[in-house]
């Protein structure tokens, strides 16, 4: 376990240095003039001028070469020091803090809720299906499967904007249970939450009927059962853990995607998460918050991935034995 | 679940046992309609917890949200969100028609040549930490701010000095007739002296407003409670919270659900869907912007008159309006609309608009000229063909006009942050094609119009020029048409001596009657020599629920204007 903890904070530092890099190369050759861009930024689309070009650049001293304010950067990240936002003026830590713990909020919530329809859907289809396989032609499991099946297509097959706009007009609009948007509490965080989490268990309870099938079907489950343990027993010991391992990797994957792909939800629910302050540093060239944010980013994918592994040496033997860890 | 997973026994669903086998089917039944019953319970019991969890509608405190991004607590860059929420306060304010009014200071002066200026504060004004607002604090906001962006330059100011306890003094290095109107920019807003830390950086955000900031979260949030320390009327409802809403259809079914009471910039969609509701009012009001085509006009193609004004009488903005936009009567002749009274000649289509606006109906539209196409005063394809033929641009067998064997060809850039304007870029591409002109619509962000300007590579642009920044119209004028640099959003390589020369008399004239008789003369030169193409004038959307009493829309958007509001019973 020692071993796979300093792989992954190697790896953090490496990301660390090529993300903050590849940020600041791609920044940087991005056509159109910086300053006026931090500009339109700061002072809004009216404002922008050349008189508040030229105070920008002066101000933030952009007039200097692109290798000395990588030094800067570089120089400062070695402090742990962020710096501050172009746009805003906020020390990007802060602004990070405050974002994230919206995004993650929201993120940490939406996995579980997925999860939490995931899990039974996948698992009640993926018994369902294999008993009709093996079983009459007849059994009402396949309408089940076709069913979830269904469902799930005409989830995912819809940009999960459609979706948000569908459980707005439902639960907002028609019966008046949930407000529109905002973050101002506990309430505020159902829509979107059930927006993400229907999205993900779309595809999810698909990996998971799957993982179910292989393993109620395979020879250990039914060696267990032959060898005498209940049906409970034998899927709990010998079935569940088969199903839940490649699951939490998929939805490790799931997460890192959610981290940073929820700009949609964000938008459409005014909530003040990271991936709305991401599409706005790009906008603004925030250079220094869209680096803050992606060494962010990329610290919480070597982070979830780390968790994941640490998860399937806990749960899966074969990766104790498999990497040589095993007593 | 328990006895789908024992599938795999055979044994145990073959039963040869009949009287078993149906004493299953019977407990499978019975288990089915327990299922069902508990299912039914359980939802019963979600459905009273959200609704329980349902937000009630605060009796002392509104929702607003609109997309504006307060990104900071600044005044240079975020002044117009804390004006708009009446947080903060100018020397001067202005009032429905653009004319000034007294704000902070409740009078101001000037010497004959314009170039000195005293303003006469307000006593007994309290900043929102308690310290009262005087001339030294005043010169101490001033300061400060002049040393930021501002929409005007400073180096027009020599010199700033305290006359007394409440009169602050102007020397200005030139004659400025518009000066008070640029006191009434939010970036001038006056701020108690505890706002500032070090290096006068913004600490917190103390105003002299009748509402007082109690929590802020930038870009999303805004809260503000009232000041009943306030000078003037006190506001009557209690809380006002402001919350960005990214987009026009969440703003639409924030309103809708009761969640906002006034909701900003709607689009077209929304407004329609609005307007069905009897629990929301919707509100259509002209604002003082107008949407333009910036050209250059030391491009070699747009440096002929014929050209310009070809490319002007090609555009069929009554079509836009309805097509785009869907709503009627806003249809730009001229650069400014017809609510800047003495800068919009009364003479062209747009005297049939009033500042009522009414969604699309073109059957009332009425014909003003036979000689025009599309009731629209100032679409005639016929005449911009023959311009173009007379610059020498003739039609090539592709339809593109040549001349010397180069095609008409014009790049114009927008931006996507009023989506309007992509959609009417590409019809003004389709309108100008027509006519033999190709057009490349290319998106940029909106920094792309300034920088272009500044490096001369911009050809054309599409743009949404705001007029209330500097409420005197003179103001934009003196800065953008009265040199050949122009402006960055206003004329750019445009030359025309009479309009410079007129515009510096201006500036200094005493004379009323001389001042609006130039006003004609300068505005009717623009018109002809087409620096700019105005598309239409901008009407700002707006809804708010049926609960809220007293609404009225600020059509220079200097405040939201909610302690006037009420709401009711």
């Amino acid at each position: 376990m020692r071993k796979i903890l300093l792989q992954r904070l190697l790896q953090a530092v490496l990301m660390a240095w090529s993300v903050g890099t590849l940020t600041f190369v791609i920044t940087r050759s991005l056509p159109g003039d910086m300053a006026y861009k931090i500009a339109a930024g700061r002072y809004g689309d009216d404002a922008v001028s050349t008189s508040a070009a030229n105070a920008v650049a002066e101000e933030l001293g952009l007039h200097r070469s692109a290798f000395e304010h990588y030094v800067s950067w570089m120089t400062d990240l070695a402090s742990l020091d962020l710096g501050t936002s172009l746009v805003t003026g906020a020390p990007i830590v802060v602004e990070l803090q405050n974002q994230l713990s919206y995004t993650l909020v929201l993120a940490g919530l939406a996995i579980l809720v997925s999860a939490l329809i995931a899990f039974p859907l996948g698992i009640y289809s993926g018994i369902r299906s294999a008993r009709k396989s093996e079983n009459s032609p007849k059994s009402r499991a396949s309408l089940f499967d076709k069913t979830a099946l269904a469902f799930s297509t005409f989830v995912r097959s819809q940009p999960v904007f459609c979706l948000g706009l569908i459980l707005i007009f439902i639960f907002a609009l028609e019966l008046n249970w949930l407000p529109v948007a905002g973050s101002s509490g506990f309430v505020y965080t159902i829509l979107p939450v059930m927006t993400l989490g229907l999205s993900l268990a779309a595809i999810s309870n698909r990996v998971i009927r799957n993982s179910t099938v292989s393993a109620v079907q395979s020879g250990y489950f039914h060696f267990a059962k032959i060898k005498g343990l209940s049906a409970f027993e034998a899927f709990k010991c010998h079935a569940f853990p088969n199903i839940v391992t490649p699951a939490l990797a998929f939805m490790g994957i799931q997460l890192i995607g959610l981290i940073e792909g929820v700009i949609m939800i964000e938008s459409l629910f005014a909530w003040p998460g990271i991936g709305h302050g991401l599409s706005h540093a790009v906008f603004a060239r925030d250079i220094t918050m869209l680096q803050g944010t992606a060494l962010l980013m990329g610290i919480l994918f070597v982070l979830v991935n780390t968790l994941v592994d640490l998860s399937q040496y806990a749960l899966d033997p074969r990766v104790r034995e498999n990497r040589g860890y095993s007593q | 679940m328990l006895e789908l997973i024992s599938f795999n026994t055979e044994v145990d669903l073959q039963s040869p046992n009949r009287r078993e086998k149906v004493k299953r089917s019977r407990w499978e039944c019975i288990k089915n309609n327990m299922r069902i019953k508990y299912l039914s319970i359980l939802l019963v019991v979600a459905s009273i917890l959200l609704g329980a969890c349902t937000p009630s509608q605060p009796t002392n405190r509104i929702l607003i949200s609109g997309p504006f991004e307060p990104v900071n607590n600044d005044p240079a860059s975020t002044g117009y969100m804390f004006t708009r929420m009446q947080v903060l306060e100018t020397l001067v304010d202005v009032d429905n028609q653009g004319q000034l009014i007294p704000g902070l200071a409740t009078s101001w002066s000037n010497n004959e040549d314009f170039t000195v200026w005293t303003f006469n504060l307000r006593s007994g004004v309290y900043f929102h930490d308690g310290t009262l607002m005087n001339a030294d604090t005043v010169y101490k906001s001033l300061s400060v701010a002049f040393g930021k962006p501002t929409p005007f330059s400073k180096d027009m100011i020599a010199n700033m000095e305290v006359v007394s306890e409440y009169s602050i003094k102007f020397t200005l290095n030139q004659s400025y007739r518009p000066f008070p109107s640029l006191l009434s920019n939010y970036t001038t807003a006056i701020v108690a002296p505890a706002t500032f830390g070090k290096f006068n950086r913004i600490k917190t955000l103390i105003g002299t407003g009748p509402y007082k900031i109690t929590d802020f979260e930038p870009p999303h949030n805004l809260k503000t409670t009232r000041f009943d320390d306030y000078w003037g009327e006190p506001a009557v409802i209690e809380n006002v919270e402001y919350v960005t809403g990214h987009r026009s259809e969440t703003r639409a079914l924030m309103v809708r659900t009761g969640q906002a009471d006034i909701v900003y910039n709607l689009d077209p969609a929304a407004v329609s869907m609005l307007r069905t509701d009897a629990n929301v009012n919707v509100f259509s009001d002209r604002i003082p912007r107008t949407t333009l085509i910036k050209l250059n006009s030391g491009h070699p193609i747009l440096s002929d008159v014929k050209v310009r004004q070809a490319l002007s009488l090609a555009i069929d903005r009554k079509g836009i309006a309805s097509g785009v936009m869907r709503i009627s009567n806003i249809s730009a002749d001229q650069l400014f609309g017809p609510n800047i009274r003495d800068w919009h000649i009364r003479s062209t289509a747009t005297d049939n608009a009033t500042d009522t606006i009414s969604m699309t109906d073109a059957d009332n539209n009425p014909t003003i000229n036979n000689n025009v196409e599309n009731g629209d005063l100032l679409l005639n394809r016929k005449k911009a063909a023959q311009l173009l033929t007379d610059a020498g641009w003739l039609v090539g067998e592709d339809g593109v006009r040549y001349k010397d064997g180069s095609p008409l060809t014009l790049d114009m850039i927008t931006y996507a942050n009023r989506p309007e304007l992509i959609t009417i870029a590409t019809a003004i591409q389709d309108q100008w094609a027509s006519i033999g002109v190709t057009l490349s619509v290319h998106i940029e962000n909106v920094s792309a119009i300034p920088s272009g300007h500044a490096d001369g590579t911009l050809q054309t642009a599409l743009m949404a020029r705001n007029f209330a920044n500097i409420p005197d119209p003179l103001g934009i004028m003196l800065a953008d048409f009265s040199s050949k640099e122009g402006g960055d959003w206003g004329p750019m390589n445009w030359q025309n001596e009479k309009v410079f020369s007129d515009l510096k008399t201006l500036s200094h004239t005493t004379d009323e009657h001389a001042y609006k008789s130039l006003i004609s003369s300068i505005m009717q030169e623009v018109q002809q020599d087409v620096p700019l193409i105005p598309v239409m004038y901008y009407v700002q959307q707006t809804a708010t629920s049926s609960r809220l009493r007293n609404f009225s829309f600020d059509p220079y958007e200097r405040s939201f204007r909610v302690s006037q509001m009420r709401i009711a019973p």
